[in-house]
């Protein structure tokens, strides 16, 4: 029995938080996010959730909180935005470094200098390095399963989880979400047992000062040197796709919704004109594939959901058949082209099959984007590609640029 | 409490071996702090000395828990482990967060300001060596006037030392305490006490650092008892507002045989570019300081 209630992204990532039965909940207000910070002090302020808010004096303080309080074995959520993330950033490699299963919103937000309150995802994609799991949601539904499902993620990897979404875009905008019984989401996911708890019963010193090499502990055990645990983040992440399939698969199992994985696809089957994108922009591509269908172009959609680990797999699957290959991305790695853009080209390195791909920057600071400006830039792409136009510099759609 | 040290905790929980220098006073403190606290805590601490004293992984001398992280994020990291063991129902652990004069004064002051206007149920220490001593001595708002320091190498530092007890006590806190190790039962007496406390407990330690204050390793009780001899580091405790003087500096105050601020000055490498007129300003600077204290005593 569906329980379906119109809400915003924020809500249902709310909601998303309150039925996974987070311990401690440590946020700093900025747009859009405010929202979120707010219905979670209100469950916990009215006892409608039993946990600890921690109202922190800003965003460094609130995501140590959360490593903290995961320490010592409580399931922890923070969420912020652009500018709130970045401050975050020492501590975004704290926290994966520690291999603790943190969840946090992003809710996407442009990055200032100069300020912007609107829509890009420049701030989570900026954080790409950080060894955080990365997934970018494109409705509201998606935004509260996620939620749900990150939590089963990192605690199987022990890797922290950024549920991405666009600000304003899903955050602030109402949809019909169908939300799950808490006691069947308690069974999906159940209460978080730590492997290690830092307790005065098993005194340790965690995140201790490391050599370079290995180093003997005091019963003659030759113990992991900081390369190693590197490279025990790495092989966590690889580790990672498998499981979010997995947990999708699961998910969708007993909630009966498929958000894709690893990555979804919309119109494919036929599709020789591909277009990418990650969040809302995805979803927008789809009727820009729909527009472009209507004029006898074979378009699809693929939407990557996961950024991080980065499905490249998966992708040079899905893209096995493709004749062209537009990306629209909501953030650029400045000095060069889109990130999803490089990583993409990347994961199609010696494909058997290869197609031309070009790549537009869209939608920065929250600039409108519609389906038919996407179409059309699709379209001219697709005329440049079959006269073999295999490669194009970075277009800046929508962009005055003269 | 104890008042001698026959009946200070026996336990030692700091192992022979430890990565601090020759003479630091910083073990001497923490040795005392805890075994005043005891099994039943949880230690948070900065990138800092304290962080080398607890060794390189995987071994370390100190048997009590510890979380390390990172630089401005002590009283942050106390705050989730407080909230982290109300969430797991152990409300009986104490959580200590301990950093230097640069992971308080410095960085960590606005998580610091931040868990302390919580009312954050935590003990906080700050070590004050007066310096970045853990990266090689450099100055930080807690160095001295007139002192040598590697970023103040020729012309020594220009201000005053923040009073950064001022601050804290700015924010209300259940307790507010200084401390030395060259005066152990004291110090002993005030965790002791700061433990049975609920709510932000601040408390100071005047930590002599034979390296960055450039004495001998041998001269460190020595140096710490000038301090507080001279009135540079008094000690004292201000419960629910209300200040004391304690031990040396409570007789000191009683028979006004304070020592001239030259007598602990002159003993240290690092102010030998001291000048005159600085000396002078230090000697005003802490004859205003002792008095304030002094007319804070007499109003209780």
């Amino acid at each position: 029995m569906n329980n379906v209630q119109i809400m915003t992204g924020n809500s249902a990532a709310a909601i998303g938080a309150k039925l996974s039965a987070v311990q401690v909940v440590a946020a700093y207000p900025i747009t859009p996010q405010s929202q979120l910070a707010e219905i979670l002090s209100q469950y916990i302020e009215s006892g409608e959730l039993k946990a600890e808010y921690v109202r922190v004096e800003g965003e460094h303080t609130a995501l140590t909180v959360c490593i903290s309080a995961s320490t010592v074995g409580a399931r922890v959520f923070t969420a912020t935005s652009a500018n709130g993330l970045l401050y975050m950033h020492e501590q975004l490699h704290w926290a994966a470094g520690s291999r603790l299963p943190i969840v946090m919103c992003c809710v996407n937000r442009g990055v200032g200098a100069p300020w912007t309150i609107f829509n890009d995802q420049q701030d989570s994609l900026a954080q790409r390095d950080t060894g955080w799991v990365q997934i970018y949601c494109r409705n509201n539904q998606e935004i509260l399963d996620t939620v749900i499902q990150a939590y089963r993620i990192a605690e199987a990897v022990y890797c922290p989880v950024m549920v991405c979404y666009d600000g304003f875009v899903l955050s602030h905008t109402m949809m019909p979400v169908a939300v799950p019984a808490a006691d069947r989401v308690r069974e999906f996911l159940p209460p978080y047992q730590a492997h290690t708890i830092l307790s005065p019963e098993d005194p340790r010193n965690l995140n201790p000062v490391l050599f370079p090499w290995r180093r003997e502990n005091s019963a003659g055990v030759l113990c992991d040197g900081y390369m190693e645990m590197r490279y025990k983040l790495q092989a966590a992440l690889e580790k990672a796709p498998a499981v979010i399939q997995a947990t999708n698969r699961d998910y969708a199992a007993v909630f009966g919704r498929d958000h894709g994985g690893l990555h979804w696809e919309y119109l494919t089957e036929d599709a020789e004109l591909y277009l990418v994108g990650m969040g809302s922009m995805a979803s927008e591509a789809t009727q820009a594939a729909d527009l472009l269908r209507k004029e006898g172009i074979k378009a699809g959609v693929v939407g990557v959901r996961v950024f991080r680990p980065f499905p490249a797999q998966v992708l040079r699957e899905a893209f096995q058949k493709a004749r062209g290959i537009v990306i629209f991305e909501k953030g650029i790695s400045y000095g060069y082209e889109g990130a999803l853009c490089s990583d993409l080209k990347a994961a199609l390195y010696r494909a058997e099959h290869q197609a031309p791909i070009h790549n537009y920057i869209a939608g920065l600071g929250g600039r409108d984007v519609k389906a038919r400006e996407l179409a059309d830039a699709a379209r001219a792409s697709w005329q440049a590609m079959e006269k073999g136009i295999y490669e194009q510099p970075t277009s800046w759609l929508n962009c005055f640029t003269g | 409490m104890p008042e001698n040290l026959f009946k200070i905790n026996a336990k030692e929980y700091i192992l022979p071996g430890t990565r601090a220098c020759q003479g630091c006073g910083l073990s001497l403190a923490y040795r005392y702090a805890l075994k005043a606290l005891r099994e039943n805590t949880i230690v948070t601490l900065p990138a800092s000395c304290l962080c080398v004293l607890h060794g390189i992984y995987p071994s370390t001398p100190v048997m009590i828990p510890c979380l390390n992280n990172s630089f401005a994020s002590t009283a942050a990291s106390a705050s989730g482990l407080v909230a982290g063991l109300q969430a797991m129902n152990r409300t009986d652990i104490t959580v200590m967060a301990i950093a230097g004069d640069g992971g308080t004064f410095d960085m960590g002051i606005q998580s610091l300001s931040g868990a302390a206007e919580r009312g954050t149920d935590f003990i906080y220490v700050c070590y004050d060596n007066e310096g970045y001593m853990n990266t090689g001595t450099q100055r930080s708002s807690a160095t001295p006037l007139g002192a040598l320091t590697t970023t103040t190498p020729i012309a020594t530092k220009q201000q005053h030392k923040k009073d950064f007890i001022k601050i804290m006590e700015a924010h209300d806190i259940a307790y507010l305490a200084t401390a030395s190790p060259s005066y152990p039962i004291d110090l002993y007496d005030k965790f002791v006490k700061a433990k049975k406390i609920r709510g932000t407990r601040y408390i100071h330690l005047s930590i002599p650092c034979p390296p960055g204050w450039a004495y001998p390793p041998k001269d460190t009780v020595k140096m710490g008892r000038l301090a507080v001899e001279t009135g540079i580091s008094p000690l004292f405790e201000i419960e629910n507002g209300r200040f004391r003087f304690t031990g040396r500096s409570k007789s000191m105050a009683e028979k006004g045989n304070r020592l001239p601020v030259i007598n602990y000055l002159e003993k240290q490498g690092r102010f030998r570019k001291m000048n005159i007129e600085q000396l002078h300003q230090m000697q005003r600077w802490v004859d205003g300081k002792w008095q304030e204290y002094q007319r804070r005593a007499q109003e209780q």
